[in-house]
């Protein structure tokens, strides 16, 4: 017998741990409606701006035509889908009694997220 | 034991095991040889017996039925009386650490008090009431309830979904799987007298609602049951509980 006192299997623990679909699942679904809240106060004073006149709104609008915001709003839409998708998948699970394949129904919920990502892309948005 | 020929191992594997194993905050090494059929209980017990007798673990009836020998192998929690080295361990290696999400008495041994803790908590136990009925219940095989007791009843208390829980991790005073498993076969039992309580009992900040459906535990349990889909039948009978509650009084 040889003992050491490094605990080198602690980072394997924590990994296999962590490898499980269903975690991954919801700690998307934790950080998408993360995104989702912190993009709300943005819409509001994006919204706040029209009851100063259409002008002022157009002007706001036109700080939002550079690239970063385009790709931050396919995030968004991203965002919104996978939101979407697994909150489905936990009603399902509660509310339905479904007794689902992990992996293939959380790959098939990311899968319909990026769809809705390349339709909002294809539609010329 | 058996002797050490390796034509259940698997072909290309090497003929010695190497067994790391947690103790305290010490990681202890060993070589022990492949057997057939050998299961990781197995490979513990040779360790203590032959290699390290202050190698303390647990185990009682080594047929998976009494729910005492869990470990975590490998990173996932596991009986491992039933878990064959073959299965785990095709490249030789096999790590063995207590069970998660427990207090460790010493090495590969936890306390399990504060899982049956919880089982009290949660009120795991039948409640016959005051004034018990003096005939048999008769319970149809084929109806609703006695389904949904028939789909948790299996369970062995062996903590492997419970140290495989990530919501115990964070919430220590979360009831955990198999109490919210054992409680929902309750819920279910016609001839119990303490429903409201017990749905009383789940229904707190470290109840039935605190489950994110990770299913780690239905991922994990080796008995093949589904504690999260109990504890989703708790989440819908507190709520219809509460809504009757609030309909009362309104």
């Amino acid at each position: 017998m040889r003992a050491s006192t490094t605990p080198p299997m602690r980072a394997g623990l924590i990994r296999a741990s962590l490898r499980r679909p269903g975690f991954a699942a919801a700690l998307i679904h934790r950080l998408s409606g993360l995104a989702l809240a912190l993009f709300l106060p943005m819409h509001f004073i994006a919204l706040g701006t029209a009851l100063q006149g259409a002008d002022r709104l157009e002007s706001f609008l036109g700080l939002t035509q550079n690239g970063f915001v385009r790709t931050a709003e396919w995030g968004l839409v991203c965002a919104l889908a996978v939101h979407m998708a697994l909150g489905l998948r936990v009603l399902a699970i509660e509310w339905l009694r479904y007794r689902e394949r992990t992996a293939l129904v959380v790959s098939g919920c990311l899968a319909t997220a990026f769809a809705v990502g390349l339709l909002f892309l294809l539609s010329g948005a | 034991m058996t002797v050490p020929v390796d034509h259940a191992v698997g072909q290309g594997v090497t003929e010695a095991l190497r067994v790391r194993v947690r103790r305290g905050d010490a990681v202890a090494e060993y070589v022990v040889p492949r057997r057939a059929n050998q299961t990781v209980l197995d490979v513990v017990t040779e360790i203590q017996r032959d290699q390290d007798p202050t190698l303390a673990y647990r185990f009682a009836c080594r047929v998976g039925m009494c729910g005492s020998c869990g470990m975590t192998v490998n990173g996932r929690p596991r009986w491992t009386c039933r878990t064959r080295v073959a299965a785990v361990a095709p490249d030789g290696m096999l790590s063995l650490e207590p069970l998660r999400n427990l207090p460790v008495v010493k090495d590969l041994a936890v306390d399990m008090e504060p899982f049956f803790e919880k089982w009290r908590r949660a009120h795991g136990y039948f409640e016959p009431g005051e004034n018990p009925p003096d005939d048999f219940a008769t319970v149809e095989p084929d109806s609703p309830a006695r389904q949904e007791v028939d789909a948790g009843i299996e369970c062995i208390n062996c903590g492997v979904c419970y140290a495989a829980c990530d919501v115990v991790t964070w919430n220590p005073d979360y009831l955990g799987p198999a109490a919210l498993n054992r409680a929902w076969t309750l819920v279910n039992d016609v001839r119990d007298q303490d429903r409201d309580g017990r749905l009383a009992a789940v229904a707190g900040d470290a109840g039935c609602h605190s489950c994110h459906s990770h299913m780690s535990c239905t991922e994990h349990c080796p008995k093949g049951l589904s504690p999260t889909f109990s504890i989703a039948g708790l989440k819908r009978e507190t709520g219809k509980a509460a809504l009757r509650r609030f309909w009362r009084r309104g």
